[in-house]
């Protein structure tokens, strides 16, 4: 599929001010859904140059003659696909212990975890991710001991040693059940364990100078606290039930410079408005439809739309099985749609509202500066039976191959030849 | 199965010879022991004739009909094809641009033995004091208020097996359900369907007992754990073969070799948990050992490995799309797994396991199916569609009565608002037995449990 361009064609005044040794990319012929605006370009054009997005237009867009072609005829272009939630890289085996590092059950620090620490771009879940279309992941940590489970970073699934974009991105904490379990069994119980937390924030570092130990966090603990509560970083909270949502909402006023997310919201269709009110997003898992537990009574597949016709601004995550299935946001998005949402609202909830809850303004969008992250589908990206022909992460064309693809070649016939299959590689 | 109430019935009343002499009553029949104590109460709703037409019909075994039309009458199907009459007082249903399939068959569900919601008091699925527990029986644990079974049927589930879970070598028996909600789970039983026997490979049993010190703790433990209670059920049932033929009196019962003597007269299915290829073949070797016949190994997440050693045992391999990695025995799961058992001749099943997987099993094989398409594996829909609704049904023992659009069937069928291999569509109407139990633009037709009533979001499209 990829070509290099043999006629001579104007180059565009942009092109013209690129070094002339600039790795060029064109994309062809497909239709490229830019994120910037809800219709689709048709027989549209993306330009790359080394690791950006220089011009994003129609077939009119003149493609320069030293560029590498990918024909996309018959397919989609899209951005590639940001993953709001996952904890792909920081888990091998679900239950080794030795080769899960999402979290610390016995640690004496919590809000301190710093998830990068545990990442692996090496892992065989980063490919089995990438080749599903998704080229940026928000990677969290999960709950050990305490409501604060740890920071947790931006990171694309090239594979490359220089795969993590930024660390201590968002703070993680679990509020409702969950929260209630982590700090001694009540809801008041983690309230007032995480009113004392942000406070000993607050005072950080002047209520520690006599010793390591505030009111609900040790030293370290509070020092990563810290930058949330001046507003630097984000607190990303886990919470389900409708009146668990509104008492987060209702605190908001007492810390001005509090930034907040919230992971979960299986209820949040309840207080869908005061939500949009307060301008808090919401990252939420589409297939969320049952009462699994007694804090998602309220679980319904029409959240999403809900959510998004009442101005929330929505994400979509897998969030089942973060470290292994985060491919499956695809077929999560797809099914909000047949549950009400718009199309170009699902494409937006795994592209462009990822990237803006998270703050990465050159992700999520094929725009002139973006990224290069730029994916080819040999069909509506949100069809179950559609999968990506080409995905470019920073401008480099990327590997389809996986341990699993490895795996499915080796056993793709079953006669033995002279050599056990072992030999087959 | 055959009901054995009235035989026990004819015995304690009318004095008829139950005591010995006939040659060709099981020993469980000549000892008066009732084989189906827990009978079904489910009987088929009222329905309509109705004539459904102008549809993308796919029969379930192997056909894609154009412009189809199917029949339901007396809660059968009455035909099936595209040249077929609506006969006079039918419904009439104008299906253009829908597609309609038979209903989608669960074989591996945990819908009321884990119940919405997960709380510990629900936890009804799993006998963990014992490795081998071949006495418990899954219908004892369903809770029929479990919401999970609405949300199954807006799925297109029309029937599906309920199992106990894996963290024993014998988990206890499964049981087949209509999904049509009750008061009792008698009143959702499957009629006449066979008693199925869950078994587990692999690394839960070891690592529940292990875990306490107690055997199984290796995989060697699980298979002399599996072949020491298989040797004793070879001898519980020589005693009442025995007893059978010569009378006398009858040897103790003991409920959990009732179920492996059971397996060995043929009589109850084995469903085995078991992902690693090596182990599906020793466990196939095992049944050749002890004579039974393993029906479907579950997970397979490994069975493409094999695919042709199933094929050859005429095992089925009932699997997920793609889950993977959870565990180490699945660390070595493809997208392609259900195409490659498909295209070796072996019977390829989608299953869920799973209270969210079970709502969109269409969606499951559709994944594996294009998975396959792009690794050269050329399989039509129309054969694909076997994975959902034939090849469960043969896995459990009603293909006979369901699992397919052919005539005298139970009319267990799916109208879907489109090619129900896209994301974008959805289960429409839902009939089982001909009676609509679902539809997707009449909330009359919203079924709500007893535990969903005054809850948020009362009767909400789920």
């Amino acid at each position: 599929m990829i070509r290099k361009a043999l006629t001579g064609v104007a180059l565009s005044a942009m092109m013209l001010a690129s070094p002339a040794l600039a790795d060029t990319i064109a994309i062809t012929g497909g239709t490229v859904w830019t994120g910037t605006q809800d219709a689709a370009i048709e027989n549209g054009v993306v330009l790359i140059v080394d690791d950006k997005i220089v011009a994003v237009g129609d077939a009119r867009l003149s493609v320069p003659s030293n560029a590498t072609v990918i024909d996309a005829a018959g397919g989609w272009v899209t951005p590639g696909i940001f993953a709001p939630f996952a904890r792909t890289g920081l888990v091998e085996v679900g239950a080794e212990a030795a080769t899960n590092d999402t979290a610390a059950v016995e640690s004496k620090y919590s809000a301190a975890l710093n998830a990068a620490d545990g990442f692996n771009p090496a892992s065989t879940t980063i490919d089995i991710t990438r080749i599903e279309g998704i080229t940026r992941m928000a990677v969290a940590p999960s709950n050990g001991n305490r409501m604060f489970a740890g920071s947790g970073f931006i990171a694309d699934t090239s594979g490359d040693a220089g795969s993590i974009l930024r660390e201590n991105v968002f703070q993680l904490i679990t509020l409702g059940e969950g929260g209630s379990g982590l700090s001694g069994g009540s809801r008041p119980a983690a309230w007032a364990t995480l009113r004392a937390a942000l406070d000993d924030a607050q005072n950080y570092t002047g209520r520690y100078v006599t010793g390591p130990e505030g009111a609900a966090l040790n030293r370290v603990d509070a020092e990563a606290l810290a930058p949330v509560v001046r507003g630097q970083q984000l607190l990303l909270v886990q919470v389900h039930r409708a009146s668990d949502i509104r008492r987060l909402l209702g605190i908001l006023p007492d810390y001005a410079e509090l930034d907040v997310a919230i992971v979960g919201a299986a209820e949040g269709w309840l207080v869908a408005d005061e939500l949009a009110a307060a301008d808090v997003p919401v990252i939420i898992d589409p297939f969320d439809n049952l009462p699994a537990s007694f804090e998602r009574l309220g679980a319904t597949s029409k959240n999403a739309q809900r959510l998004i016709d009442a101005g929330v601004t929505t994400a979509f995550a897998q969030l089942d099985s973060s470290a292994h299935q985060t491919r499956l946001i695809l077929q999560n998005a797809g099914n909000a749609v047949a549950n009400g949402v718009s199309h170009a609202d699902a494409m937006h909830a795994i592209t462009s509202i990822p990237a803006d809850i998270f703050g990465q303004t050159t992700l999520g969008r094929l725009r002139s500066g973006a990224a290069g992250d730029v994916v080819v589908w040999d069909g509506d990206p949100l069809e179950i039976t559609s999968a990506p022909s080409h995905v470019l992460i920073d401008g480099e064309v990327q590997s389809l191959e996986s341990r699993q693809t490895l795996l499915r070649d080796r056993y793709l016939s079953l006669e033995d030849g002279d050599l056990p299959l072992a030999y087959r590689k | 199965m055959v009901r054995q109430n009235s035989l026990l019935a004819l015995c304690a009343l009318a004095l008829v010879a139950c005591g010995g002499g006939d040659k060709d009553s099981s020993g469980e029949e000549r000892a008066g022991i009732d084989r189906d104590p827990y009978p079904s109460t489910y009987t088929p709703r009222p329905s309509e004739t109705v004539f459904i037409t102008n549809a993308t019909v796919l029969d379930g075994v192997g056909n894609l009909i154009e412009n189809g039309s199917v029949l339901l009458e007396d809660g059968r199907i009455a035909a099936v094809g595209a040249d077929i009459e609506a006969p006079d007082g039918a419904r009439r249903i104008d299906a253009r641009g829908k597609w309609v399939t038979p209903g989608i068959i669960d074989n591996h569900s945990h819908l009321g033995v884990y119940a919405s919601p997960g709380v510990n008091a629900h936890a009804d699925g799993n006998e963990v004091t014992a490795p081998v527990t071949a006495e418990v029986w899954a219908e004892h644990g369903i809770w029929p208020q479990d919401p999970g079974f609405t949300r199954a049927l807006a799925g297109g589930i029309t029937s599906m097996q309920v199992l106990p879970g894996s963290a024993n070598l014998f988990g206890g028996r499964g049981v087949i359900l209509k999904n049509v909600l009750g008061r009792t789970v008698q009143d959702m039983k499957f009629p006449d369907a066979p008693y199925t026997l869950k078994m587990a490979c692999g690394e839960n049993p070891k690592r529940v007992y292990g875990g306490r010190g107690q055997a199984p703790g290796s995989r060697m433990g699980n298979f002399a754990g599996y072949r020491q209670t298989w040797a004793n059920a070879v001898e519980y049932k020589r005693k009442w073969d025995k007893f059978a033929e010569e009378g006398g009196d009858p040897p103790s019962r003991d409920l959990e070799m009732d179920t492996l003597a059971g397996v060995l007269a043929g009589d109850i299915l084995v469903h085995m948990h078991c992902y690693r290829a090596d182990e599906m073949v020793q466990v196939l070797d095992m049944a050749e050992e002890f004579g039974y016949k393993v029906t479907s190994f579950h997970h397979g997440v490994e069975a493409y490995k094999i695919a042709d050693r199933l094929a050859e045992a005429d095992t089925c391999a009932s699997i997920w799309a793609d889950w993977w990695g959870f565990k180490m025995e699945a660390y070595d799961g493809v997208r392609e797994n259900l195409p490659m058992v498909h295209q070796a001749g072996a019977c390829a099943i989608v299953h869920s396991d799973s209270e969210v997987g079970i709502q969109r099993l269409n969606q499951e094989a559709a994944k594996a199916w294009s998975d396959g398409r792009r690794a050269g594996l050329d399989i039509s829909q129309a054969d694909a569609w076997s994975w959902l609704s034939a090849n469960p049904a043969r896995s459990l023992g009603i293909f006979e009565e369901t699992g397919s659009l052919e005539i005298g069937k139970a009319a267990d069928v799916v109208i879907w608002t489109g090619d129900p291999f896209s994301v974008f569509t959805k289960a429409e109407q839902v009939y089982i037995d001909g009676a609509l139990f679902f539809d997707l633009t009449d909330d009359s037709l919203l079924p709500v449990t007893d535990f969903e009533l005054g809850q948020p979001g009362q009767g909400d499209r789920k």
